[in-house]
């Protein structure tokens, strides 16, 4: 399946039309550039290409695999980490993961299946390897300028101009680290999950862990395992769901309500119900009372977190007041000693190429304005891909988001009419949410709920189709 | 093409996976690479892998076309399941095709096409060829209940579906053979037997794959004008291979058939328009 518009690499070529200060830009016709060639990129480029179009892919490390590819430095994932979701919704939809491997894969797995998804689809003769984005701009035509170079910023700049861009960078790479009164003096060692590697760098110290994401919860529970004490500092109550309920995963289990269409109350009720039996009441260990009904904040899968508090390996703290130059400060006034402590406290998205504005977001508060967290108002041209944090997994909705945005491309050409409602349905849907109410946090903004979102695209698909 | 839409939300695809099972895959490789897309052959109900080891494998592997045959689930050497589904035996397909090193052709063969016509909208196949295509629905039926009352009269009631030899094979075939194959007939879960005549039609093929139909207008077991319909369903007309039996891969005459298959593969079929 050969393309028109599929020219090899993008030599800067001396008589192509336009310039930028100066320098030449290649002219690359209908070809679309993707950004990052992890979960999200690669599908973004297997869909392209089965619409028929022209892709160039920058990936600023030397393999395909994004945060799964441990290899590179900016990978946040560490020796332990398992899949949260089960296999079902973490898979590609149309390129199942072996059924004989585990309910839960380890993530060297998830970086195989990558590498097979690349190698099956033939992508890999799509991406720059080492080549990293500078700047992606604007220009004339709902087409786009972007300049990359050698990672490292070695060798120059080249800009080549696109009819489109998929923006599929991630966002688990920028380490978000809270700022605490007296971490200066604070003489222990301090780290973030980023550079959390092995179970060896906590062995036998007293390791304080701050942050009840999944990977904080996995780390403490590494840390009951290895170090000589584990704090767990969190800063509200939540619910420890366990990855296995009635017998089966529970993601599965509570999709099997999703699909009887039981109400969210209902819902909630039976996981909480089902939560006392299993778990049972997690105030006896000294853990915060959750001020908030389930769905509410990101969900934490660990069955472990529970059993060590059960067996006195950790212990429950609260917030973090402040550091002193030896010891830590606890909110409720508590001094604690440890030798090291870990900020399990996330990542943020970033777009440092393009500007804020592109986006929607005027005031540099780092948070897009976008429709089904993918598309922009006025730039019909531009999707971001996998810039979700779903209750379930994320490579089914970047697949979705990018079989969404190809056919929109397709249809640019042949039914303009139908893009320009679609872009009208983008103005009139910026900011809107797929998720019941969530707590307040740095990444609640484009939390979701995999079926409230997978429905609302569906619906774009379907209206985007429609007697075709 | 079906009318169905895209379906995106597939809740009881994600909490009820399929069990997963041991499948047979026999494989004829050619001697040298050379870079052709993959075949995946999937048998229709009661064949195994081994109908297609007998000759197609072999002469597909021959003109350099790396070449594989699943037994669907509880057929041939794989786990049994008779409680199985079309959706289990879909599954055994999506899983087998997507382990093989590149983007496959799936050839479906019997009610095997229609159980690559519902992996297509879950795998996007580079190609798929449907032969003698039993794609379901009542008329099947009929026709099966008018030229075999002994074997299939027992399938409504759960029984499994016979096939007799006059229905698979032409005439041309030596009885000894014919005998040997029809020996080795297994038989299809009651559930995926009734979903062929009750069962949810396919959804859209994903990935615009081409597709080409072919058969024989002298098929027992699939009449004319099903295969007609089934060709018009993929905007196409079938390609025809008079006297020959239902099993084209079995019949004395196989070599025609995979022939023109691997010529259409060769031509390097366009996608379907999108």
């Amino acid at each position: 399946m050969s393309s028109s518009t599929d020219l090899g690499r993008p030599e800067p070529d001396p008589t192509a039309v336009p310039s930028r200060d100066d320098r030449p830009v290649s002219d690359r016709g209908d070809t679309v550039c993707v950004i990052g060639a992890g979960a999200s990129g690669l599908t973004a480029v297997k869909n392209l290409r089965e619409a028929g179009f022209g892709v160039d892919c920058y990936e600023r490390e030397t393999g395909v695999g994004g945060a799964w590819n441990w290899r590179h430095d900016r990978s946040p994932v560490y020796g332990s980490t398992h899949l949260i979701s089960s296999r079902p919704f973490t898979q590609f939809p149309d390129f199942p993961m072996p059924d004989d491997w585990p309910d839960y894969p380890h993530h060297s797995q998830l970086l195989s299946y990558f590498e097979r998804y690349a190698d099956h689809f033939d992508l890999r003769q799509h991406v720059w390897f080492g080549t990293e984005v500078v700047r992606v701009e604007p220009v004339e035509g709902d087409r786009w300028d972007v300049t990359t170079r050698s990672t490292g910023g070695y060798g120059p700049e080249r800009t080549s101009r696109y009819a489109a861009v998929v923006l599929a960078n991630g966002h688990n790479w920028s380490p978000k680290l809270p700022r605490y009164e007296g971490l200066a003096e604070f003489r222990g060692e301090v780290m973030h999950a980023s550079s959390y590697k092995d179970p060896a760098q906590l062995r036998g110290k007293r390791v304080l862990v701050v942050g009840a994401g999944n990977t904080g919860c996995d780390i403490a529970v590494e840390a009951a395992q290895q170090a000589s004490h584990c704090w767990h500092s969190t800063r509200r109550g939540y619910w420890y769901a366990p990855k296995y309920v009635l017998g089966r995963p529970a993601d599965q289990v509570n999709d099997t309500l999703l699909a009887l269409r039981v109400p969210l109350r209902v819902r909630q009720w039976l996981y909480h119900w089902t939560l006392r039996l299993t778990v049972g009441d997690l105030t006896r260990f000294g853990l915060p009372k959750p001020d908030h009904r389930v769905y509410e904040t990101h969900p934490i899968a660990n069955s472990q977190l529970v059993y060590y508090v059960g067996h006195g390996e950790i212990t429950p703290v609260p917030d973090v007041a402040r550091f002193h130059d030896r010891t830590v400060e606890l909110g409720d006034g508590r001094r604690i000693d440890p030798e090291l402590v870990v900020f399990a406290t996330g990542y943020l998205p970033r777009f440092e190429f393009l500007h804020g504005r592109v986006l929607g977001d005027e005031d540099g508060s780092g948070r897009p304005r976008l429709w089904l967290n993918a598309f922009t108002a006025g730039h019909p041209t531009l999707a971001v891909v996998g810039l979700v944090q779903p209750d379930s997994g994320i490579f089914t909705i970047s697949h979705w988001q990018s079989v969404l945005f190809a056919r929109l491309l397709t249809l640019r050409i042949a039914r303009p009419e139908r893009v320009a409602a679609f872009d009208r349905r983008v103005r009139a849907g910026l900011g809107e949410r797929y998720s019941a109410k969530v707590k307040d946090s740095t990444r609640h903004w484009f939390e979701v709920g995999h079926a409230d979102y997978l429905r609302a695209l569906q619906r774009a698909l379907h209206e985007l189709e429609e007697n075709k | 093409m079906t009318s169905e839409r895209v379906r995106v939300v597939r809740a009881w695809e994600w909490a009820r996976p399929e069990r997963p099972v041991r499948r047979e895959v026999l494989a004829a490789l050619p001697e040298q690479e050379e870079a052709k897309s993959p075949l995946l052959f999937v048998p229709g109900f009661g064949h195994g892998a081994w109908a297609f080891a007998e000759h197609w494998l072999g002469h597909a592997a021959d003109r350099g076309f790396p070449a594989y045959a699943l037994s669907l689930r509880g057929h041939g050497d794989s786990e049994p399941a008779p409680d199985a589904t079309l959706r289990a035996y879909t599954h055994d397909v999506t899983q087998v095709a997507a382990s093989l090193p590149r983007q496959a052709v799936l050839v479906g063969h019997g009610a095997g096409a229609r159980v690559v016509a519902h992996a297509m909208s879950r795998y996007p196949a580079r190609a798929a060829v449907l032969v003698a295509p039993v794609l379901g629905g009542w008329g099947t039926f009929g026709a099966a209940l008018r030229r075999n009352p002994a074997g299939t009269v027992p399938a409504v009631f759960g029984g499994g579906l016979r096939l007799n030899r006059r229905q698979l094979f032409s005439r041309e075939l030596p009885d000894a053979d014919a005998r040997r194959h029809v020996a080795r007939l297994g038989r299809a879960g009651r559930r995926a037997q009734w979903q062929l005549l009750t069962g949810r039609q396919p959804e859209p093929a994903v990935g615009r794959p081409p597709v080409l139909v072919l058969g024989s207008p002298d098929d027992r077991v699939l009449p004319a004008t099903a295969l007609t319909r089934a060709a018009r369903r993929y905007a196409s007309a079938p390609l025809l291979f008079p006297g020959m039996g239902h099993d084209l891969m079995l019949d004395a005459r196989w070599r025609e058939p995979i022939d023109a298959i691997l010529d259409w593969l060769d031509k390097d079929p366009a996608p379907t328009p999108g």
